[in-house]
């Protein structure tokens, strides 16, 4: 049965990167660069902007996400303070590493995508709906990813049914994958999974998840050249949140500040 | 050949719009109003679901009187209007004058093409973030649009409403007052008592973090009318 409207009204359903994809491909995430302009050579990863370590984690009250905050190209650093972890809506956030520029726009487009289908159908997603049209974003960037660009998000959910905190981690062809524990990505990704491997413990309290989360990044920054330690001088800090029943807040810099400065003595007397 | 009957282009658009006023007048009304914080909204609505007040954007919300299905188009229209200019754009660039005018002129064009014309009155409210000014607009079926200053009714008997209204409102009341209010005028001019259950309340509020728009539920609404 074919119910399509006519006419300006025409309804395209409740997706608004559907309808963005169907009426204005040219502002999707990113540019599509054709083989024949780019030659067989893909973007070097010199003349991109790089996103560095994120990571989530389980704990009592739900989930804590985290990222540094620093860009790189190449081997040069070409941003200082980018943001990395972003509130997608009241009980979801979603933290980025790979190419900054297509990772800032396919967050922000993720967030108009939620606030618009809970407009349009008047409830919010549930937490695997929101998880899938994610895969999908992020498998729409495979070409992208091809050529240099790539977009690796976790998403994180505090889940009002389940009553508890999720973990979705994914690859670039937008393979979805839930995490029990804790998950790290980007380049020092793996080092900062080693430090939670080590400390993570099920229903830790937010004092303890949140140092955790920042042990985590400062072992990523010393082991990754692409990953940016707490930097002191100019007052720069890791960004952590929590996504919990009560919604998406941000630990407060003060907080992180002092975390980070007594992680720092406790290094300094050689443990 | 046979030659259709001719018609005048007065008597065609009189007809026409006879046949929405009628339409629109079989509903139950709607207000906006401007209190304290921002806008109240209020609506004689015995569905839980089928919602004639919501939210646009930030800053911006819908009202729609008449038929369901025809406003509930429009709706979603402002909303993806909206969304897009603010994904495009920035968030605050996303205005409730911009969204006014197009659906001034999406039912404009559709009273003077169409055969038959949206059976709807729409309003378009928004709060300023900053100061006490609020923008309240009126579009009715032909895509005549007007802006209104503290109040609107539309839908149903809006005209009587408004016309109880119009010495009674005093701007900057607190909610509960203002909502007391809104209540008394739909009571008074439809001769019935106005339930909790039926009745349909938001307010934009400009104190909220964000996203103005919140739904009152049964229990503030209540609490709210028996205020003293």
């Amino acid at each position: 049965m074919d119910f399509k409207l006519k006419g300006p009204f025409q309804d395209p359903g409740s997706s608004f990167y559907d309808w963005l994809s169907a009426h204005h491909p040219d502002a999707l995430p990113g540019v599509r660069i054709r083989a024949e302009e780019n030659g067989n050579e893909s973007l070097r990863s010199s003349m991109i902007s790089h996103g560095t370590t994120v990571l989530a984690m389980k704990y009592g009250d739900g989930v804590i996400i985290a990222g540094d905050r620093m860009a790189t190209e190449g081997y040069q650093v070409s941003a200082r303070r980018i943001e990395k972890v972003y509130k997608v809506d009241e009980h979801s956030a979603i933290a980025i590493a790979g190419a900054a520029g297509p990772c800032i726009e396919m967050a922000r487009l993720f967030q108009t995508e939620l606030e618009h289908y809970e407009k349009l159908e008047g409830s919010e997603l549930s937490t695997d709906g929101k998880a899938n049209k994610l895969s999908q974003m992020v498998k729409g960037n495979l070409p992208m990813a091809f050529q240099g660009l790539v977009v690796i998000p976790i998403f994180v959910g505090y889940d009002l049914k389940r009553n508890e905190g999720r973990i979705f981690k994914y690859d670039i062809t937008g393979g979805r994958y839930e995490e029990a524990d804790y998950f790290s990505t980007g380049s020092g990704g793996k080092d900062a999974r080693t430090t939670m491997k080590k400390m993570y413990q099920p229903g830790l309290n937010e004092t303890d998840a949140v140092r955790t989360a920042l042990e985590a990044l400062y072992d990523a920054a010393e082991e990754d050249i692409g990953t940016g330690g707490p930097d002191l001088i100019r007052g720069i800090y890791p960004t952590v949140k929590t996504v919990t029943a009560k919604g998406v807040i941000d630990i407060e810099e003060n907080q992180i500040r002092q975390n980070v400065e007594r992680l720092i003595e406790t290094r300094k007397r050689g443990t | 050949m046979a030659f259709p009957y001719y018609v005048s282009p007065e008597q065609m658009m009189q007809d026409k719009a006879e046949y929405a006023k009628k339409g629109i007048a079989k509903g139950r009304s709607i207000i906006a109003m401007q209190y304290q914080d921002g806008v109240l909204m209020v609506a004689d609505n015995p569905s839980v679901s089928l919602n004639k007040i919501s939210e646009i954007y930030d800053t911006i919300a819908f009202l729609g009187a008449g038929k369901y299905s025809e406003f509930e188009n429009l709706r979603k229209a402002g909303i993806r209007h909206a969304d897009l200019k603010g994904y495009m754009y920035s968030r605050e660039d996303v205005t409730a004058k911009s969204l006014a005018n197009a659906y001034s002129q999406a039912l404009g064009t559709t009273f003077s093409q169409e055969v038959k014309p949206l059976e709807v009155e729409i309003a378009v409210v928004a709060v300023d973030e900053t100061g006490p000014a609020g923008e309240i607009y009126r579009i009715s079926f032909d895509g005549s649009i007007t802006d209104e200053r503290g109040f609107t009714v539309i839908g149903g008997r809006s005209e009587a409403i408004i016309l109880f209204l119009k010495d009674r409102y005093k701007g900057g009341l607190p909610l509960s007052n203002t909502l007391k209010l809104c209540k008394e005028a739909m009571e008074n001019v439809s001769g019935q008592n106005l339930t909790v259950p039926t009745m349909e309340v938001a307010v934009l509020d400009r104190n909220r973090q964000g996203r103005k728009f919140r739904r009152l539920t049964a229990d503030e609404i209540t609490e709210l009318v028996n205020q003293r």
